[in-house]
């Protein structure tokens, strides 16, 4: 495949809450609840950031390192589960913020957690198609768990912005598998403010069936196996399923280590495999494998074969922030903060 | 605030457009089609070129917000200051990612990206620059494109033309 990636960029909030927060107010131990999940913490947008900000701020980063003109991009996609608006796309103004309008094509993209992959997909498509020179796929999300609910220790907000293109490449695909069935696990129904879940069902019917059918699908393609790659991302609802899959699949922790982020900032949602691609990125050298399995709710998983290129250590890294402050920093809030930044309060008037 | 008026002030809440005086390089923020300092103000008519700031700055003067305008009652305490940029211009923006304690004359800053007001919740989301701290061992922090630079260019063209 011509078409791969060109450049990427990172995003995630500043604030973090811990679990043990959590299961403070809901009468819960919420230190075992963080280490069952291998969450340590997660990441909590402030009252003036949403989806659109935080893929503007990943995009914009990435522009600049891979010092890409806005006005050569063809196709803005962000996929995410939490768009501001029901009726509006956030790639309109995600487009005009990095000053990529008006001759673009433009979209949101909804795939429970991996409509991020999915972006990235139909970039590959169009610029390997030659329609267009670079396509923009990001993954951005600020979930919520409803209060008390299980999903409410690790929802957090984060994202990543990867441009697709045919010059420069870092990093080339050598191929992307699907594997999508109709399985209810985790949706949310129009109108509502949280989502719901199938509870144990989410497990292995949906979440290990998807990654490792789509991941062996994709290793029986490419005529790799897990020895073959240098580092293995999975999507990351806690810190524990990647774990597991990964060893299901006989991937080893050193393998894994710097695709998995979850347990510093949380489930980003459609962020999070493209976090952990981004922070492989951050660390790797060139000729490196790279095998990237989503996954979203619904369900589906994307897998891709990645190589780094000879072009990946002069990349121009030096713009926005790695994926490792992300993981090293942040401010911890208590839960009244947190339940005042993500609107769970609601104000006279309102 | 019109969602028509909002509209039209899109590429300098978004991207820091103003202009430059291509007589006298004087950068105005807003963006203005006379330029306020050559001393004819009609020769600079037709010679003001789009030009983005670079979204660096320092803090000038601040002012910590407890009673706040409707809309920010989720940001009390917030941090409103003048920022004075290196190409001239001084913006009045809020500091966000930061403790109000921590602000003080001379913080170096950044513009971000965040959403500015919402008209209700059924109404439009505002989205443009605010300023983040900027910090002494990081790299630097992303910045909106350099859209103007280019339209900048066009200008000059037809200005030269």
């Amino acid at each position: 495949m011509d078409a791969g990636i060109v450049s990427y960029g990172a995003y995630v909030p500043r604030y973090r809450i811990t679990p043990a927060e959590i299961g403070r107010v809901w009468g819960s131990d919420g230190t075992s609840v963080g280490q069952g999940l291998n969450v340590e913490r997660k990441s909590v947008p402030a009252p003036d950031e949403d989806t659109i900000t935080i893929s503007t701020e990943a995009l914009r980063t990435a522009l600049l390192r891979g010092g890409i003109d806005p006005q050569q991009i063809g196709a803005i996609y962000v996929g995410s589960e939490s768009h501001p608006y029901a009726v509006k796309p956030t790639a309109t103004v995600v487009a005009q913020a990095v000053g990529a309008t008006p001759n673009l094509t433009a979209a949101d993209f909804e795939f429970a957690c991996k409509a991020g992959t999915a972006a990235i997909q139909t970039c590959l498509g169009l610029v390997g198609a030659g329609m267009i020179r670079y396509g923009v796929a990001i993954g951005t999300d600020t979930s919520q768990g409803a209060p008390g609910d299980a999903l409410e220790y690790s929802a957090s907000a984060g994202g990543a912005a990867f441009v697709v293109g045919r010059e420069r490449v870092i990093c080339r695909v050598h191929g992307t598998r699907s594997y999508t069935t109709d399985t209810p696990d985790f949706w949310r129904r129009e109108g509502q403010k949280y989502p719901s879940h199938s509870g144990r069902f989410t497990g292995e019917p949906a979440y290990f069936r998807h990654v490792t059918e789509c991941a062996r699908g994709m290793m029986e393609i490419s005529g790799l196996e897990p020895k073959d790659y240098r580092h293995v991302v999975f999507h990351q609802p806690n810190g524990k399923f990647p774990q597991r899959v990964g060893r299901q699949l006989g991937f080893s922790e050193a393998q894994m280590r710097y695709g998995l982020v979850t347990p510093r900032i949380g489930n980003t949602y459609s962020g999070a495999a493209l976090l952990g691609l981004a922070n492989v990125l951050d660390h790797a050298g060139a000729g490196e494998r790279i095998l990237v399995v989503g996954y979203g709710s619904g369900a589906g998983s994307d897998a891709f074969d990645l190589e780094t290129t000879d072009a990946l250590p002069g990349f121009d890294r030096n713009h926005g922030r790695a994926v490792q402050w992300y993981l090293d920093h942040g401010v911890e809030i208590p839960y009244a903060v947190y339940a005042k930044f993500r609107g769970k309060i609601h104000l006279a008037g309102s | 605030m019109s969602i028509a008026r909002f509209w039209r002030e899109t590429p300098r809440r978004y991207n820091l457009g103003g202009s430059k005086c291509l007589t006298c390089g004087t950068v105005a923020f807003p963006p203005r089609v006379v330029c306020p300092t050559c001393t004819h103000h009609r020769q600079s008519i037709g010679k003001m070129a789009p030009f983005q700031l670079s979204g660096e700055g320092e803090v000038e003067s601040f002012t910590i917000v407890h009673d706040p305008a409707e809309g920010f009652e989720m940001q009390v305490p917030y941090v409103l200051a003048l920022v004075r940029t290196p190409e001239g211009p001084r913006l009045t923006g809020q500091i966000v990612d930061v403790e109000p304690e921590s602000v003080a004359i001379g913080l170096k800053v950044h513009a971000t990206f965040r959403k500015l007001r919402e008209e209700g919740k059924a109404g439009v989301i505002h989205y443009g620059y605010k300023f983040a701290p900027t910090g002494e061992d990081e790299p630097p922090p992303p910045r909106a494109p350099a859209v103007a630079a280019r339209a900048e260019g066009a200008v000059r063209d037809r200005a030269e033309a």
